[in-house]
């Protein structure tokens, strides 16, 4: 087991270096230089002189194979290099932000958690009757309806009916959690929303799937009490798949924060993504990217992980 | 009442039913009532797609006013008799930007979604046809990929090739077509062991021909699923991007635009602004999404929940 998970943990090493190079590559492949666009972006004439200067400064005059070589020696001792717009280095301007995107996932994630599993065994183990549909509409309006949009409504129910607006600046869990909370619970709900949908879906199909299963039957048979079939012979058996989706979508929720922490005027990861790409600053996009996937890989291995766990058939040879 | 441009009207739905019973899927009087009656809501979903379909086309006759008319004496309005959905910062008249955005929300929807998924289709089924070293790499690649969420994907390719409608649609194609490409691999995986693809090889057909002819034309059921798929998708991706004004630029009226500054600085004074073309992309992504299952249940029957 061990062994199993260490040989998996190295095999993430090539997969991100994969990664990397693909979007080193991508970045590379914009029309014009990079430099001379992100000057006249800005607007004001530049002599070719000064373009020439800039693109030696980021070190664009290097040869290809040089200029990763110089990313990925920079990446070991955690350099990432500097932001083309604010000059600050990218892995600060991550750091500032991460604390509240993680928060946000993650609570989004218990949010989803504690929704999807109720109500997708509730669904399953009434199926086709009223609580199934009603937990059906509750999560295919969930696919449907945008969380930023969610969000929107948020405020607007918070500002019509109690006059008040959740607090617009950030303050740390560790220092004033009611703060924290009270700013973070909104649109940690929209997100959690759409993702809870998911999750339901996966839990109402799985489920649906294990009380067919011979077994179940049998425990049926044997006389045992509904309560103890679900819990201990159906809804185990039933998680791998749930687990899985709320894992990877775990990793996806970067893609809901990107609007949601708009909204909500957050300053976390998705926010940064967007001003990157609005500014078309390359090296933060490139850092955020690669941070990303990064996300996408290391929870594809947790899933793995918490497999074994679940399920102790299972086993890593 | 016989119009002369419209035979084609006749030839599918008066198929006679012993042909209609033979093709499997949709086509047939037969069957398209059988799917009507067994799932009716999809196929309200399709209704309103329809409608949404009609409304976009005929935009200029159903819409009350120009949608990008500014129109500073009317700026804010509340909903009422002038304008039933209220007027917007600039006075512009909502009601006619919803109907207009649901052009830019289609053509978007139906462009990127047809486009991503048939590129995808293509790497896919040759991914599979080639095998190996061909197969490996792209999935590879694949793998990578699907690694980003779609919308970050998107949005690195729009930080590439830059903001429009068009260019939106190319970014929305492409990041779907490593997934499309996933799916229709696998689809096309048992395929290339068929009788009749190995006889065609045998006979000397060229790849090009037995892709498109032998392989291609057998997996029309999974394309058909995963296009409904990305429809909703599609036109969800277009407002978030919109939105952060990363997708269809001012003054083309889209839904997603329509809720970025005011709508939500002014969302307390004026919450018209954010409500309908909220509803107008919760109700079309709705829409494709429940067809979408709907159509999965029908068409693929082993992946029925």
């Amino acid at each position: 087991m061990n062994r199993y998970i260490l040989s998996r943990f190295l095999l993430m090493i090539p997969t991100l270096l994969a990664v990397a190079v693909l979007i080193f590559l991508l970045v590379r492949v914009v029309p014009g230089d990079i430099v001379e666009l992100r000057l006249v972006l800005g607007g004001s004439f530049v002599t070719p002189r000064v373009i020439e200067a800039e693109r030696a400064r980021l070190g664009l005059n290097k040869p290809l194979w040089n200029q990763f070589a110089d990313w990925m020696l920079g990446m070991l001792r955690l350099d990432l290099g500097r932001s083309m717009w604010s000059g600050e280095p990218v892995a600060r301007e991550i750091g500032l932000r991460l604390e509240l995107s993680l928060q946000l996932a993650v609570m989004a994630t218990l949010i989803a958690t504690a929704l999807a599993i109720p109500l997708g065994t509730l669904a399953a183990v009434h199926r086709g009757g009223w609580v199934d549909n009603v937990v059906q509409v509750f999560s295919v309006a969930g696919l449907a309806v945008p969380s930023f949009w969610l969000g929107i409504l948020f405020i607007l129910f918070l500002l019509t009916v109690f006059q008040y607006l959740p607090p617009l600046t950030f303050t740390s869990l560790w220092v004033d959690p009611k703060a924290n909370l009270a700013q973070l619970i909104w649109p940690a709900l929209a997100v959690g929303y759409r993702y809870s949908a998911v999750a339901t879906r996966m839990t109402r199909s799985a489920l649906l799937e294990v009380l067919r299963e011979d077994y179940v039957r049998t425990a049926w048979a044997k006389g045992l009490a509904q309560q103890i079939i679900l819990r201990r012979h159906a809804l185990r058996n039933a998680m791998m798949p749930v687990v899985t989706v709320i894992g990877l979508e775990f990793a996806f929720l970067i893609g809901g924060l990107v609007v949601t922490e708009q909204v909500f005027n957050l300053n976390g990861i998705g926010k940064l993504i967007v001003d990157a790409i609005s500014q078309r600053d390359y090296t933060l996009i490139q850092g955020l990217m690669l941070l990303v996937a990064a996300g996408y890989i290391l929870m594809n291995f947790l899933v793995d992980l918490v497999y074994a766990w679940i399920d102790p058939r299972v086993s890593y040879q | 009442m016989q119009t002369p441009g419209s035979p084609a009207r006749r030839s599918i739905l008066d198929e006679p039913a012993s042909t209609a019973a033979l093709t499997p899927g949709l086509v047939g009087r037969s069957s398209l009532t059988r799917f009507l009656r067994r799932y009716p809501v999809g196929t309200a979903g399709a209704a309103l797609i329809v409608l949404m379909l009609a409304v976009a086309v005929f935009a200029e006759w159903v819409a009350p006013y120009d949608p990008v008319v500014v129109d500073f004496g009317a700026m804010f309005g509340r909903p009422g008799r002038a304008h039933w959905f209220g007027s917007d910062a600039f006075g512009r008249d909502v009601l006619s930007r919803v109907i207009f955005g649901a052009r830019t929300a289609l053509i978007v929807g139906f462009g990127s979604s047809v486009l991503g998924a048939t590129l995808g289709a293509a790497v896919g089924v040759a991914s599979a046809y080639f095998g190996g070293l061909t197969d490996l790499l792209v999935q590879r690649l694949v793998d990578i990929l699907i690694s980003f969420p779609i919308i970050i994907l998107a949005m690195a390719i729009v930080a590439i090739i830059g903001v429009g409608t068009g260019k939106l649609v190319l970014a929305i194609a492409l990041s779907f077509l490593p997934r499309a490409a996933r799916v229709l691999r696998s689809s096309a995986l048992s395929i290339r062991e068929m009788v009749y693809v190995e006889a065609a090889r045998a006979l000397g057909c060229s790849h090009g021909r037995i892709i498109v002819r032998h392989m291609a034309a057998n997996v029309v059921a999974p394309y058909l699923v995963m296009l409904t798929a990305f429809l909703g998708q599609a036109i969800l991706l277009e407002a978030s991007l919109s939105f952060l004004g990363l997708g269809v630029s001012e003054p083309t009226p889209a839904w997603g635009l329509m809720l970025r500054g005011a709508a939500v600085d002014f969302v307390q004074r004026a919450p018209w602004l954010a409500i309908f073309p909220g509803l107008a992309i919760s109700a079309a992504v709705l829409a494709f999404n429940v067809l979408g299952d709907s159509l999965r249940d029908a068409l693929d029957p082993r992946l029925r929940t």
